[in-house]
């Protein structure tokens, strides 16, 4: 048996060279498997039903993915649509794929898979005692399932193969874990399960497994009966088995054993050799079915609005006693705050947070070295309050009240941030967090994720 | 004595999911990689220590296929709360960059 799959870049959106897609079509795949999303870039994706990349730049990877599939007759796979994989994201991918369409004069059976999940069903399960915290979680009750702005299960690979299944040509999906988008028609097929999930890990971010991956391009997987081969698109990029190896550990925790909603993939025993100067055999990977089946959830909630202030302090009085300083800030605003919200009987409620880049602004509490001040530093002030108006208010006043914040040692008026910008204070817009990091034990690995079909004729 | 900055193909930091953090120290040489493992320059210990961490919530793994030290920890803050100053987590690994392995 060989199951062949053309991955034409890590994100659909971050682009590709043209040569290296016919390079893949060439070599005859069965399908043609496309990530779309990530939690990488934060909950504000999720949480807003906002894309990362752009319309136009994830417009021209489609077409060129869909053209593909119309020349070898196989199926188009684009996972986790719109980033964060909720039904705006997939919405907004099956308007750019119907546009397309149109305009190439392209027919096409097309699935969309819904990964966006309902609060009523959530709070049910949640009722049920089958939703579990993994480690570390946030809290969970109802009442956090109910605020939430959107939250996604993260489907495997059995909804995308029924879609096909059922007879689908292109198959977009809501939030997928990255791999079953590529592990489901090889299993489809027939394949070793244990060989397809590992050769999905690897295909899933295109060419990272290449020793030096010059810009985003492709890869390309022959899944056979007791080993899978990886090699890059591009010729001038090559992979060694140290290479493929390395790539399980991108983004994982544990490298040897990689979690799935229907088990798990154990690469402990996965042996890795050179095919030839630029593709990797990989054997001996396996995959141990779970007793449970587990979706995992991904949530975001609104935490408020933000309006920040940027500005560095030079002066060697102000940074020998900098932590003081900003508490007294703090304080002080707090008063100041009172006064500056006549029209309401108590002032909005706020949340300060005050980063000092040049000494543990980057790395918090894990910082090694945070006793250590340097002759400058740059101070970003966040002000977050329940709405943008209150938080640009508070933020003003803010940069004006920390500007000329006095410390014993100067007599007078003193300015002490030197501010990049004027006006000092940037509206920053709405905040949303992850607030969930959860499974869901669904009946079947079906009952979350609805799937709606079209034809379509042009 | 070379730091492990210089001895390693890449250390880097990142987000696995928002609510972890991993750490990757990669060498292109197996005899590099060895003499690094064996000087037990960077062990959970050293990286507890380092990070002001309590050891249990620290997973170090040796992945000898791509001769890589991998730790994972669960993030202090979890990605992008409002506490957190890095997103993807891709600015933590700093500290690791001047451990000093001796001389083999």
């Amino acid at each position: 048996m060989e199951a062949r799959v053309l991955s034409p870049c890590g994100v659909i959106g971050s682009g590709f060279p043209e040569s290296s897609f016919e390079r893949g079509l060439s070599m005859k795949p069965h399908v043609i498997a496309c990530d779309g999303g990530s939690t990488d870039n934060g909950p504000a994706f999720l949480g807003a039903g906002k894309p990362n990349f752009s319309r136009s730049a994830t417009k021209r990877d489609l077409k060129l993915m869909l053209q593909g599939r119309e020349s070898l007759g196989v199926p188009v796979i684009v996972g986790s649509c719109g980033t964060a994989g909720g039904d705006a994201g997939l919405e907004w991918m099956r308007d750019i794929c119907l546009e397309i369409a149109r305009e190439e004069g392209l027919s096409f059976n097309l699935a969309l898979v819904h990964g966006e999940q309902d609060k009523a069903y959530l709070k049910k399960r949640y009722k049920e005692g089958r939703i579990r915290a993994l480690d570390p979680a946030p809290p969970l009750d109802e009442e956090i399932i109910e605020n939430s702005a959107h939250i996604v299960g993260m489907m495997g690979d059995e909804p995308i193969a029924r879609a096909l299944d059922e007879g689908a040509d292109v198959v977009l999906t809501g939030r997928a874990s990255d791999t079953s988008v590529f592990a489901c028609h090889p299993v489809r097929m027939g394949a070793d399960r244990g060989l397809s999930w590992h050769a999905a890990k690897i295909l899933e971010c295109g060419a990272a497994c290449a020793v030096h991956r010059a810009r985003p391009d492709g890869c390309f997987a022959w899944i056979r009966d007791d080993h899978f081969v990886v090699e890059p698109l591009n010729p001038q990029m090559y992979c060694t088995p140290q290479s493929v190896a390395s790539h399980t550990l991108y983004e994982n925790t544990d490298p040897y054993r990689i979690t799935e909603p229907a088990g798990v993939l154990d690469t402990s025993r996965s042996a890795y050799s050179a095919e030839s100067e630029r593709a990797v055999r990989v054997a001996g990977s396996e995959f141990h079915t779970a007793e449970r089946y587990s979706i995992k959830l991904e949530g975001a909630e609104l935490v408020g609005y933000q309006s920040v202030i940027i500005g560095g302090v030079r002066d060697p009085m102000i940074l020998k006693q900098l932590d003081s300083w900003l508490d007294g800030i703090r304080e002080g605003f707090e008063t100041r705050v009172q006064e500056i919200f006549p029209d309401r009987e108590t002032p909005p409620a706020y949340q300060l947070t005050i980063r000092v880049f040049g000494r543990d602004a980057v790395m918090g509490t894990l910082e090694p070295e945070a006793g250590r001040i340097p002759h400058e530093v740059g101070l970003l002030f966040e002000v977050t309050a329940e709405d943008q108006v209150s938080a640009g208010t508070m933020a003003s006043t803010l940069a004006h009240f920390a500007l000329h914040y006095p410390i014993p040692e100067w007599g007078g008026l003193i300015s002490t941030l030197a501010f990049p910008f004027t006006p000092a204070e940037l509206e920053k817009g709405p905040v949303y967090r992850f607030n969930l990091n959860h499974v869901v034990y669904p009946d079947d690995p079906y009952e979350m994720f609805p799937t709606e079909t079209m034809e379509v004729a042009n | 004595m070379a730091t492990l900055g210089e001895l390693a193909k890449l250390i880097r930091s990142k987000n696995a999911g928002p609510f972890n953090l991993t750490f990757d120290v990669m060498f292109d040489e197996e005899e590099t990689y060895r003499r690094v493992v064996d000087s037990n320059v960077l062990t959970r210990e050293v990286f507890c220590r380092l990070y002001n961490l309590a050891e249990e919530k620290v997973l170090l793994v040796h992945h000898d296929a791509a001769r890589a030290i991998k730790i994972s920890i669960p993030r202090p803050v979890f990605s992008c709360d409002l506490e957190d100053g890095d997103c993807y987590g891709g600015q933590q690994f700093g500290p690791l960059v001047g451990i000093e392995v001796p001389d083999p």
